[in-house]
């Protein structure tokens, strides 16, 4: 899988969460939470929609490292 | 005889519109069925019937907007037969009605005047359905509301302007909360709760869960509420009529913000019997299902008392206004890190701010902070949660 079907894929997943989200307003090097407005529910439902998508358990520890888009892409993309 | 009628669903509810009924005369129902669904300024709501009986008439058309307490629907008891129910409730017998004619293809046809229910009377008036021109497919051949929702399909579809839903949302909550704000005579308190045990505890926690299974604090800040309830139990009822009467479970109404804009604070039954599972799953449910706008009445209509989390998005502190009938809300703010002094010391300690807004003709500042000490005690022991 490359980034551009899992950069498809994780906005999809945020789709799911948020549906008013265009994927051109997001930037990809701005924190992905504030842009999108996710409180820690909506957060938990990415994760478990990305967990579904691509098979991956997102620990917690590792929240701190999928700050804005371009982060959850990379980190998915490290392990797909 | 029994009459079903539109329950409040939430302080901020004058009036619904019936969207659909789930039942039809003739059907049997039993307690917690849901029976019809109303559309609230916020959502349209699964609305439960709370007795057993079998659906006599509706009375009420989908589409029509009715205010709270309007009777919807007549049902007969266990036992209780049409003739037995109609003495009672309505001395005057009515005359006899003329019975169906059955003709050899086995078309229903009534002499003099047509079967049909008054829900779908209304109806067809209001979609300007001519009613002799029905042909009626119910028992006896009345016409049903199917009928007449068919036959207006048939006709020129009738555009309406759907109304501002935004707009109907903001005025039902303004309403609802200068009721508040002139009738409570609130109070407020507040207290910082060092959340390091709490969220130690978790963390822990949840690295051994599979992340279908992982908890939010606010879990644990419901679960908090609930039991020191017990504690203080003039926080947790409901004040009616000039009269406080405390409730004997916590059933905890969650603020759920809307992502089109407004809020819904719906409950989770019980808090304080489940454990933290069963509520991450019931919280998890009833906020896909309050943004879904798919919620049941006796989660609109039944909250004891209110929680507003403003989660790891939010400020500091939120100072709330109370939904009544209720008399106390409970409010967090975001868990953040603060320099905290303790034993002497000054470390970095994750804090949330915890605030009460109280009805001040129930209880008094000092069961308050009893109130949020218990709350802020609980926290610090989680494996007890």
């Amino acid at each position: 899988m490359d980034e551009g079907e899992i950069r498809a894929g994780v906005i999809a997943t945020l789709r799911m969460i948020a549906p008013e989200i265009e994927e051109a307003a997001i930037e990809a090097d701005a924190p992905l939470r504030d842009q999108v407005d996710l409180d820690s529910m909506d957060w938990l439902n990415v994760i478990l929609g990305l967990h579904e998508r691509f098979g991956i358990d997102i620990p917690e520890a590792d929240y701190g490292r999928l700050g804005t888009l371009k982060d959850v892409v990379a980190y998915l993309a490290a392990r797909a | 005889m029994i009459e079903f009628k539109l329950p409040s669903l939430g302080a901020d509810m004058d009036e619904g519109k019936l969207l659909e009924w789930k039942v039809a005369p003739g059907d049997a129902v039993k307690k917690g069925q849901v029976v019809a669904i109303v559309d609230t300024s916020k959502a349209a709501v699964d609305v439960e019937i709370w007795s057993e009986g079998t659906v006599v008439e509706l009375l009420v058309a989908p589409g029509e907007t009715i205010p709270v307490g309007t009777v919807l629907a007549t049902l007969l008891e266990a036992g209780e037969t049409p003739k037995t129910a109609a003495t009672r409730t309505a001395p005057t017998p009515a005359p006899p009605r003329p019975g169906p004619v059955t003709r050899a293809g086995g078309e229903a046809v009534t002499s003099g005047r047509r079967r049909i229910s008054p829900a779908a009377r209304k109806h067809a008036e209001e979609l300007g359905v001519d009613i002799a021109s029905l042909t009626g497919t119910g028992p006896e051949g009345a016409v049903t509301l199917a009928d007449v929702e068919q036959a207006a399909a048939a006709g020129a579809a009738k555009t309406v302007a759907a109304p501002d839903r935004s707009a109907e949302m903001r005025r039902a909550i303004a309403a609802a909360m200068s009721r508040s704000k002139r009738e409570i005579p609130h109070y407020y308190l507040s207290e910082p709760i060092p959340m390091r045990r709490a969220l130690d505890w978790l963390a822990r926690a949840n690295a051994a869960r599979p992340v279908t299974e992982r908890l939010l604090p606010a879990v644990l800040l419901l679960k908090a509420v609930a039991l020191a309830t017990r504690e203080v139990a003039e926080m947790n009822g409901l004040y009616r009529d000039g009269i406080f009467e405390p409730a004997a479970a916590a059933h905890i109404g969650v603020a759920i913000s809307l992502r089109q804009g407004g809020l819904s604070a719906p409950a989770i039954h019980d808090v304080g019997e489940k454990s933290l599972e069963q509520l991450m799953r019931d919280l998890t449910d009833l906020v896909r299902r309050t943004r879904a706008g798919s919620l049941r009445s006796s989660e609109m209509s039944d909250p004891t008392l209110t929680v507003t989390n403003l989660g790891e998005q939010g400020v500091a502190a939120v100072y709330g206004v109370i939904y009544p009938p209720q008399v106390a809300l409970v409010g967090f703010g975001r868990i953040g890190e603060q320099p905290w002094a303790e034993n002497g010391a000054l470390t970095v300690m994750p804090v949330v701010t915890a605030s009460l807004a109280a009805d001040h003709r129930v209880s008094d500042g000092h069961r308050g902070a009893l109130f949020l000490a218990a709350i802020r005690e609980l926290l610090q022991r989680p494996e007890d949660l």
